[in-house]
């Protein structure tokens, strides 16, 4: 009977205190990896301004956010592509009308080795390396050595930019490398002296090679002014016009103290801030 | 009454796993049918391209399917030499000092997370690989093969050595009595009494391999072609359904479709456990 007795309290310790936890108000996200850190990084800002606010934030990807939203249970989704017409369809069909708010810029940058001796690619020369119309160094001018082409995951909303602005929605070769995420990306460029991939400008270190694309340098500055041009915007999905707590926290990114924060990630803030 | 009731609790515990598996063998075809519906079973099974999000999409897995079997195979070949010769070592040869110490650091290996293996695969290993091998990337079947038989070690050479140890001793000694030297007896006497038992280690090591999901992610590439060579990036069934289920729209037909991957290897595992189950009842 004491156990039984003993269950009940921890049950009853346990409501209660679910029950005061929801006391305090508390605005949850969840979704895109590119923009989780961005998410992160200001909840704590506001959380530190707001000792009231409890923000919980999580990954999943985009897809895994906007579902999220259209079940009801995230008060923002974070998206580093637009909604689908698929995603559209479905939350209209359970009354949920999603609105984009673009909080940050990422430029997806084109990164080589560093001992790569390439500097400069076209985006025509681009998009043929990875259709499969150029397959070595020697057609743009480098060593005679394969290029070793890396891509990202089709499900990702950073291979999905990169398909519509450079490959202009053709097939990427079948024996592209597909990796998860930008930091595999990364490293993998930086081990391996005859790859090509792309990444979100956050993940340039000087472990690998950003190349210039028609002439223009992969710089927060050339993808404020619009000269660079592999650029995609990251959302904050919310059920209708943002609204109370969540409209305070959307507000606070688009200040100058969150826009300044997005700029510290190495992200591109939507305005220069003061 | 006490008695009764603890039975009854036992049973439903029990019982519990029965749920689970019906349960998940359920979910998985039902939701992956719309794919075998939408693209036919054939198409699904022996189509080249795999470009789930393009438009018009194309589901072939026959790359995915061919990518699991290649790293599994490679994986096995590698592993169980070096598991069924750690697990005689242990049972038959080492002393009881190095027993004791062998015994525990094998079994650390089991302890350490995928997620790890797959790190030190894609840094240390994949650049190891391509410098050594002089081909033009790390990230392929060959270094997934690697690390997944490193990961696999403790799995067979735990159950293996178990097999043998459990050989009763006085078959050894009646063998040592008809003269027979130690390696003789090893290979005559112990290790055919102790087969079943290693097949069954073989097993779940082929289990743990092809169900390994964050390494090969990871290490393999990820490249959904036909493999023509071993030091090629491949993509398994596995890292697919890893990759793309969190970001595809739910229940669109990609959605299915990684079901529908699930639903294949579900099958390939499950027809792998019942032919060796058979021949080993066959050979007993």
């Amino acid at each position: 009977m004491l156990h039984i007795r003993t269950y009940l309290t921890a049950i009853s310790l346990f409501v209660g205190a679910s029950l005061l936890a929801v006391e305090e108000k508390t605005l949850t996200l969840a979704g895109s990896t590119t923009v989780l850190p961005i998410a992160q990084r200001v909840a704590e800002e506001f959380m530190e301004l707001h000792p009231d606010v409890n923000i919980s934030v999580r990954g999943g990807g985009s897809g895994v956010g906007i579902a999220a939203l259209i079940d009801g249970v995230v008060d923002i989704a974070n998206a580093s592509r637009p909604m689908k017409d698929e995603e559209l369809k479905l939350a209209r069909e359970r009354g949920v009308n999603p609105v984009p708010t673009i909080i940050a810029n990422d430029g997806i940058a084109i990164i080589v080795h560093p001992e790569n001796p390439i500097d400069e690619i076209s985006l025509d020369q681009l998009k043929a390396i990875y259709t499969g119309g150029i397959s070595r160094w020697s057609e743009l001018g480098g060593t005679n050595r394969p290029i070793v082409v890396i891509s990202r995951d089709v499900a990702s909303g950073t291979f999905e930019v990169f398909k519509k602005l450079v490959l202009e929605g053709e097939n990427v070769r079948p024996d592209a490398i597909r990796l998860a995420s930008n930091k595999a990306v990364a490293v993998t460029v930086a081990k391996t002296p005859d790859a090509i991939g792309y990444v979100g400008l956050g993940f340039l270190s000087p472990e690998v090679k950003p190349l210039k694309v028609d002439g223009v340098s992969p710089t927060p500055e050339n993808v404020i002014s619009g000269k660079y041009k592999i650029v995609r915007p990251l959302y904050m999905y919310t059920n209708g016009e943002p609204k109370g707590l969540a409209k305070e926290f959307i507000q606070f990114i688009l200040s100058d103290e969150g826009q300044n924060l997005i700029k510290e990630l190495g992200f591109v803030p939507v305005r220069l801030p003061k | 009454m006490k008695e009764r009731l603890i039975k009854y609790l036992l049973l439903i515990a029990a019982s519990l796993s029965i749920v689970f598996i019906f349960g998940i063998c359920f979910m998985l075809f039902n939701e992956g049918l719309p794919i075998f519906r939408h693209v036919g079973v054939i198409k699904f099974i022996i189509g080249k391209y795999w470009y789930p999000t393009s438009e018009p999409p194309e589901f072939g897995i026959l790359p995915l399917i061919l990518g699991s079997i290649c790293v599994t195979v490679v994986a096995l070949l590698l592993a169980v030499p070096i598991s069924i010769g750690t697990a005689i070592y242990i049972a038959e040869l080492a002393p009881p000092g190095i027993k004791e110490l062998l015994k525990p650091i094998i079994e650390l290996l089991a302890a350490i997370p995928s997620v790890i293996y797959g790190f030190f695969g894609m840094v240390f290993l994949a650049p190891l690989i391509q410098h050594v091998f002089d081909i033009p990337v790390g990230l392929n079947c060959f270094t997934a093969s690697l690390m997944l038989s490193i990961m696999a070690i403790p799995t067979i050479a735990t159950i293996a050595e178990d097999a043998i140890t459990a050989v009763p001793h006085e078959l050894r000694m009646a063998s040592y009595a008809l003269g027979a030297l130690k390696w003789d007896t090893i290979r005559s006497i112990v290790l055919p009494a102790a087969a079943r038992g290693i097949v069954a280690a073989v097993i779940l090591g082929f289990g743990r391999i092809i169900g390994e999901t964050m390494t090969v992610l990871m290490v393999a590439g990820g490249a959904p072609v036909i493999p023509r060579s071993i030091f090629q990036p491949v993509r398994t069934m596995t890292a697919t359904i890893a990759a793309e289920m969190g970001e595809t729209t739910f229940g669109s037909l990609h959605y299915h479709a990684l079901f529908g991957i699930g639903v294949v290897l579900f099958v390939i595992t499950l027809a792998a456990n019942l032919v060796v189950d058979w021949w080993v009842h066959r050979h007993s």
